[in-house]
C-alpha cells in the first residue's frame, strides 16, 4: 500500500481526495493538513510515500513546500491553474499534476503511474541489465550485432523498426515493445509511442522535445514526467 | 444565465452514497460562505491581492459545481484583479449570488 498524505488549506478539496484514496485499494490516508507547516512536521516524523499536494495555498506555496523537505516523497499536485504544469517538471519528486476539480479516472491513472514505478523503478538493474552489452538483429536472415551502448534511439515505423546508432542505421522487422524488452532499462526509455531513446544520449530537452545527435524527437506527455525522473536534474 | 449549478460532480465522487453526498453539501455550505465573506470584505478594503487569493478558492467551487463558463469567467476575473483591473467583475458577482442561492436550497 502506498502511504499517503493530503496538503490543502480548501477543506472541500481535502474531502474529495480523501474520497479518492478511500476508493483506491493502492492507497492508504495516514493524515490530511490545511497548512504546510504541520504537513513538514509530521513528515519530519513519520514516513510517508506520496504526498497529494495544493500549489496554491496562503504564505506558503506548494513549491516551496517542496523546496523545504529534505528527501520528499513522491509528489502529486492538485492545482486549479494549468500554468503550473511546466514548473513541475523541474522538481524530480514531482511525478504528476491533478486539475481541481479531479477527475476520478485522471486520479486513478496517476495512481497506476506511482503503482508502476515502484514495482520497476528507473536506476534498479533486472537481473539481465547489467550483462547486457549487446544485442542480435534479424536483418535479410543475417543475425547482426549491435552495441547497445551505440543506439541513439528506436524508432517504430509500420511493421518495422528504425535502430539510429552512432554510425549506422538498421531496419528490423519487428515492434517496438519486443526490443524494449531486451534494452537495459536504466539507459532506454520510452518517451513517445513511436520512439525509445538512449538516455545517455540526449544533447537537451527542450518543451516537448529531446535532441539527440542532429534529431529531434518528441516527448509525450504522458512520459515526460519519467523522463524529467530519469535524469540528473540540477 | 443559461448555466445553472449542479451537483453532478459530488454525485460522481459520492458514487450513490448518500453520507458522502451529504459530507460534501456540508463542507460546501459552511466553506463557500467564509470564501465569499474573504472575496467580498477584502474588495471593500481594496486588498485586491488578497482577493484574488479568495476568489481562487471560490473558482474552485466554481468548477466543482459544473459551472464550465462560469470558471472560464472566474479564471478572466482572477487575472484580472490581480492587476487591479475589474473587467469581469460583475459577471463573476453574478455567478457567486446565483451558487449563494443554489445552496441555500440544499
Amino acid at each position: 500500500m502506498i502511504k499517503c498524505i493530503i496538503v490543502d488549506d480548501e477543506k472541500l478539496a481535502r474531502e474529495v481526495l480523501s474520497i479518492l484514496i478511500l476508493k483506491s485499494e493502492k492507497l492508504v490516508l495516514l493524515e490530511q493538513f490545511s497548512n504546510a507547516i504541520d504537513a513538514i512536521k509530521y513528515l519530519n516524523a513519520n514516513k510517508v510515500d506520496l504526498i497529494f499536494l495544493d500549489i496554491h495555498m496562503p504564505n506558503f506555496s506548494g513549491f516551496d513546500f517542496v523546496q523545504t523537505i529534505k528527501n520528499p516523497p513522491k509528489v502529486i499536485l492538485v492545482t486549479i491553474d494549468k500554468n503550473f504544469a511546466l514548473e513541475a517538471f523541474n522538481y524530480n519528486c514531482i511525478t504528476d499534476y491533478l486539475i481541481k476539480p479531479i477527475v476520478e479516472e485522471r486520479f486513478n491513472k496517476a495512481i497506476n503511474r506511482i503503482s508502476i514505478k515502484r514495482e520497476n523503478p528507473l536506476g534498479q538493474l533486472n537481473s539481465s541489465d547489467s550483462s547486457v552489452k549487446e544485442i542480435y538483429v534479424n536483418i535479410d536472415k543475417r543475425l547482426i550485432k549491435i552495441d547497445i551502448a551505440s543506439i541513439n534511439f528506436i524508432q517504430a515505423n509500420g511493421d518495422y523498426i528504425l535502430i539510429k546508432t552512432e554510425g549506422i542505421n538498421y531496419t528490423v522487422h519487428t515492434t517496438l515493445k519486443k526490443i524494449e524488452d531486451k534494452l537495459p532499462k536504466t539507459t532506454f526509455l520510452k518517451i513517445h509511442r513511436s520512439y525509445i531513446i538512449n538516455v545517455n544520449k540526449i544533447i537537451d530537452i527542450q518543451d516537448s522535445t529531446v535532441l539527440i545527435a542532429k534529431d529531434l524527437i518528441p516527448v509525450s506527455k504522458n512520459n515526460r514526467p519519467l523522463l524529467m525522473e530519469s535524469i540528473n536534474l540540477l | 444565465m443559461d448555466e445553472q449549478p449542479n451537483l453532478d460532480y459530488f454525485n460522481e465522487i459520492a458514487n450513490g452514497e448518500a453520507a458522502i453526498l451529504n459530507k460534501l453539501i456540508s463542507i460546501l455550505k459552511s466553506e463557500f460562505p467564509q470564501q465569499l465573506e474573504s472575496y467580498n470584505q477584502n474588495i471593500l478594503d481594496a486588498n485586491y491581492i488578497e482577493a484574488a487569493e479568495a476568489l481562487h478558492k471560490l473558482k474552485h467551487k466554481v468548477g466543482l459545481l459544473g459551472l464550465e463558463n462560469g470558471y472560464a469567467i472566474a479564471n478572466q476575473y482572477e487575472n484580472n484583479l490581480r492587476e487591479h483591473n475589474f473587467e469581469n467583475k460583475n459577471e463573476f458577482e453574478a455567478i457567486l449570488k446565483n451558487i449563494t442561492n443554489f445552496i441555500h436550497k440544499l
